[in-house]
C-alpha cells in the first residue's frame, strides 16, 4: 500500500503542501477560492520546531483507533485500504479526534457542521496533492 | 510595523517587495522563507507585512508563493541623479561613516567592467569545409590534465616513456573551489554526487574535506590553502589532484575569513580548528615568498604523494600575471589554474573584490602567449576560472588557450542561488552559503544532484553542436586556436592581447 513518507530532514516549512491540499479539496479547485472564499481545512499541517520541520497527515494505521472508536462506522477503510471518514453519516462526536495518535484529525468549520476532517489521500489523484506540491521530496508517494 | 527604523544608519532600500492583497491568501510560505527578517506575520492583523530594508533581493519568497502574489522590484536611486557619484559611491560613504568598517561582500563583481566573452564571435564552416552533427557523428570532449611529455618513445610495439599523472575529464568543465564551511554539507555532498556522475571533478576548497565525502575518491581535487586546513595524508591520499591556493580570483592578495559563527562542530572537526574561532586564510603561505619556495611546497606534496597525483597551482590574474605564471610552470606545477577577476567569493572586503585582479579573458591570453613563446605550453595544462557563465564561454575559453574550466557560480546558481551576495552573512535563504541547520535542509542532494548534472550535460550537448557547426570533432582540436574567435567592439591593443582578429578579417 502506498503511503506519504514523511522525510524530515527535506523539509523546508513553507505550507505549499497545506495550501494544495486546501485547494484539492474546495470545489473549484480554484487556489485563490479555496481558502479566501470556501475557507477549506488542509488535512496536513506543517509542524515546526526549530530547526526541525515536518508536514504531518494521517497515517492510515493498521490498526486505526479511529475506526475502532467511531460509534457508527462512518470512520472506516476504504477500497484502496486508506482510512476515510463518510461524511454522510458522521455525526459529529469527535472520538476518533480524541484517540488519533497523531493528532491530524481536525474539526471542521461552520461550513462542514463540525464534522470530522481528515486526510483521504487524494482519491481523484495518482499521486496526492501535498506531494506533487512539495518543492523538496519532503514527502513522497511510496510503498511502505 | 514590527521594529523601529535606525536613522542613524539608514540608506535607502535596495529593493520594493510588491505584495498583490488581491492575490495573496497568507499561506506564510514567504514568512517561513524569508532568513533576513524581511517578511513577517502579524497575527493580531492576520497581515503579511515586508520591510523592504532588509530585502536583499534573493526571491526566495517570489519563488514560493503559490499564486503570485510578490514582485521583487529593484528600487530607482531615490537621490538627486549625479553620474559621477552614482547611488553605490554615495551609499557606500554613508554605510562607512554610519558603521565604522570596512564593508564585506560576497560572489563576483557586480560592477560594469567589459565582459570579453560577448565580444567574440565564433566561427563555423560553410562550404568550403563540412559542418559535423554531433548527433550522427562521434565528438570528443575528453580532456586529460597533467604535465605532458615532449615525445613518446616506443619500444618493442610497447610505450617505452613513462607518463606523469593525469586527470581525465569526460567534460572539460569542473567544480570550482568551494569549501565546507562557505558551502554547507548537504551542497557538497550534491556537487560531489554530481562530478561522479558526469566523469569530472570537484575541489575541495581550503577548507578540508568531511569524512562522509571521502567516498567519492577518483573525483576530488583537494586544496592546500594559506590556512592549511585539515590538511593531513588521508586528505591528499583520497585526492586525485592537489591544488595549491595562492590566490582567489575575487580578492587577489588577500586570505579567506570564515567567521566563528559558520565554525560548528562538524567544519571544526574537518577544518582541525577549535569550534567556533574564526577560520583566518592568512594573506600569503607563510613559507612562500618566492618561486624556489613555492617549487619546495609543490615538490613536497608530490613526495607526500609519491609523485602519483598531479599538482594543480591556482592564481588569481592580476598585472604580470604572464610572468607570473610562466614562473610557475617553471616551479613544476603540472596545471595551472587562472582565476578571473569576475570570479566569486563567500567573503571579500567590497573594495577588494570591485576594483582588484584583471579579467579572465585577458590573463588566458596573455598567459597562453608567455607559456607558448617560452615552450612550456606543450608540457603543462592550463585551466580558466572565474566568470564563466554559459557554455559558449567554455568554448571561447578553450579557444583562447585554456584546457578546461573550473565553474563555480554557475554550479550554484544551477541549484537555486539568485547572487543576492549575501553568503557572508550566513543566512543564505536558499540553503547554499549556511551553516544553520533549518536553512541547510533547503538543499535536497538528490535534486540538486540531478540540476547540476542536467546543467553540465546540456553544456556539453551545446558545445559538441558548437563543435560541429566549426567542423572539429574534438575538443583538442580548439585548445588555443584563437583562428575561430572573431572580435567586435573591442580596441586594436585589447585584440592584440587576446590574440584574435577583428570580426569581417
Amino acid at each position: 500500500m502506498k503511503l506519504v513518507k514523511i522525510n524530515e530532514d527535506n523539509c523546508v516549512y513553507c505550507h505549499l503542501c497545506e495550501v494544495a491540499c486546501k485547494t484539492e479539496h474546495s470545489v473549484s479547485k480554484d487556489i485563490i477560492k479555496a481558502v479566501k472564499k470556501e475557507n477549506v481545512l488542509s488535512r496536513c499541517t506543517v509542524e515546526f520546531n526549530y530547526p526541525y520541520s515536518a508536514s504531518i497527515m494521517c497515517r492510515h494505521c493498521d490498526d486505526a483507533p479511529c475506526i475502532f472508536a467511531c460509534q457508527n462506522g462512518s470512520m472506516h477503510r476504504d477500497e484502496r485500504g486508506y482510512v476515510v471518514v463518510n461524511t454522510q453519516t458522521c455525526v459529529g462526536c469527535w472520538m476518533c479526534i480524541m484517540v488519533c495518535p497523531y493528532g491530524v484529525i481536525k474539526q471542521g468549520k461552520n461550513d462542514d457542521w463540525g464534522l470530522s476532517i481528515k486526510c483521504d489521500l487524494c482519491p481523484d489523484r495518482s499521486i496526492p496533492a501535498c506531494v506533487e506540491a512539495c518543492p523538496n521530496e519532503a514527502l513522497t508517494f511510496e510503498e511502505l | 510595523m514590527k521594529w523601529m527604523k535606525d536613522v542613524k544608519t539608514y540608506t535607502p532600500p535596495d529593493f520594493h517587495v510588491i505584495r498583490d492583497p488581491d492575490r495573496c491568501i497568507k499561506c506564510k510560505a514567504c514568512v517561513e522563507q524569508c532568513s533576513f527578517d524581511a517578511t513577517f506575520y502579524d497575527e493580531e492583523e492576520d497581515k503579511i507585512w515586508n520591510w523592504d530594508a532588509k530585502c536583499v533581493g534573493c526571491n526566495r519568497c517570489a519563488a514560493f508563493c503559490p499564486t503570485e502574489a510578490i514582485t521583487i522590484e529593484n528600487r530607482e536611486n531615490p537621490y538627486r541623479i549625479n553620474e559621477s557619484w552614482g547611488k553605490w559611491n554615495v551609499v557606500g560613504v554613508k554605510k562607512r561613516a554610519a558603521f565604522g568598517g570596512a564593508p564585506v561582500v560576497s560572489m563576483g563583481s557586480d560592477k560594469p567592467y567589459i565582459v570579453y566573452w560577448d565580444h567574440m564571435l565564433i566561427n563555423a564552416s560553410q562550404v568550403t569545409n563540412p559542418s559535423i552533427d554531433p548527433l550522427r557523428e562521434p565528438m570528443e570532449l575528453k580532456t586529460f590534465l597533467g604535465k605532458k611529455v615532449d615525445y613518446l618513445e616506443i619500444e618493442d610495439g610497447k610505450l617505452k616513456t613513462v607518463l606523469y599523472p593525469q586527470l581525465e575529464l569526460e567534460i572539460p568543465i569542473m567544480f570550482a573551489a568551494m569549501s565546507y564551511g562557505a558551502l554547507n554539507y548537504n551542497v557538497i555532498e550534491a556537487i560531489g554526487r554530481a562530478a561522479v556522475e558526469l566523469g569530472t571533478y570537484f575541489n575541495s576548497g581550503e577548507g578540508g574535506l568531511h569524512k562522509d565525502h571521502y567516498k567519492f575518491e577518483g573525483n576530488i581535487i583537494v586544496q592546500v590553502a594559506s590556512g592549511r586546513f585539515g590538511v593531513y595524508k588521508e586528505y591528499l591520499d583520497v585526492a586525485s589532484a592537489i591544488e595549491i591556493k595562492i590566490g582567489q580570483g575575487a580578492k587577489p592578495g588577500i586570505g579567506g575569513h570564515l567567521p566563528g559563527e559558520k565554525v560548528t562542530a562538524s567544519i571544526a572537526q574537518t577544518r582541525m580548528i577549535p569550534k567556533g574561532t574564526d577560520a583566518l586564510s592568512p594573506a600569503p603561505h607563510h613559507d612562500i615568498y618566492s618561486i624556489e619556495d613555492l617549487r619546495q611546497l609543490i615538490y613536497a606534496l608530490k613526495e607526500a604523494t609519491e609523485y602519483k597525483k598531479p599538482i594543480f597551482v591556482k592564481i588569481a590574474c592580476v598585472h604580470n600575471i604572464a610572468a607570473i605564471a610562466s614562473g610557475v610552470a617553471q616551479a613544476g606545477a603540472d596545471v595551472i589554474v587562472l582565476d578571473g577577476f569576475k570570479g566569486g567569493t563567500g567573503a571579500s572586503p567590497q573594495v577588494i573584490r570591485d576594483n582588484v585582479g584583471l579579467p579572465i579573458e585577458l590573463a588566458l591570453a596573455s598567459v597562453d602567449d608567455r607559456l607558448r613563446q617560452e615552450g612550456l605550453r606543450g608540457k603543462i595544462s592550463l585551466v580558466a576560472s572565474g566568470g564563466i557563465r554559459n557554455s559558449m564561454d567554455v568554448i571561447k575559453a578553450i579557444a583562447l588557450g585554456a584546457d578546461a574550466v573550473y565553474i563555480g557560480t554557475a554550479t550554484l546558481i544551477a541549484i537555486g542561488c539568485t547572487m543576492c551576495q549575501q553568503c557572508h552573512t550566513g543566512k543564505c535563504a536558499w540553503g547554499i552559503a549556511t551553516q544553520d541547520p533549518f536553512l541547510s535542509k533547503r538543499q535536497n542532494p538528490n535534486i540538486a544532484t540531478q540540476r547540476l548534472v542536467n546543467l553540465v550535460n546540456v553544456w556539453a550537448l551545446e558545445i559538441k553542436e558548437t563543435l560541429g557547426a566549426m567542423g572539429i570533432n574534438s575538443i583538442e582540436s580548439l585548445k588555443g586556436n584563437r583562428l575561430a574567435l572573431r572580435g567586435f567592439d573591442l580596441s586594436e591593443k585589447e585584440m592584440e592581447i587576446l590574440g584574435i582578429l577583428h570580426a569581417g578579417e
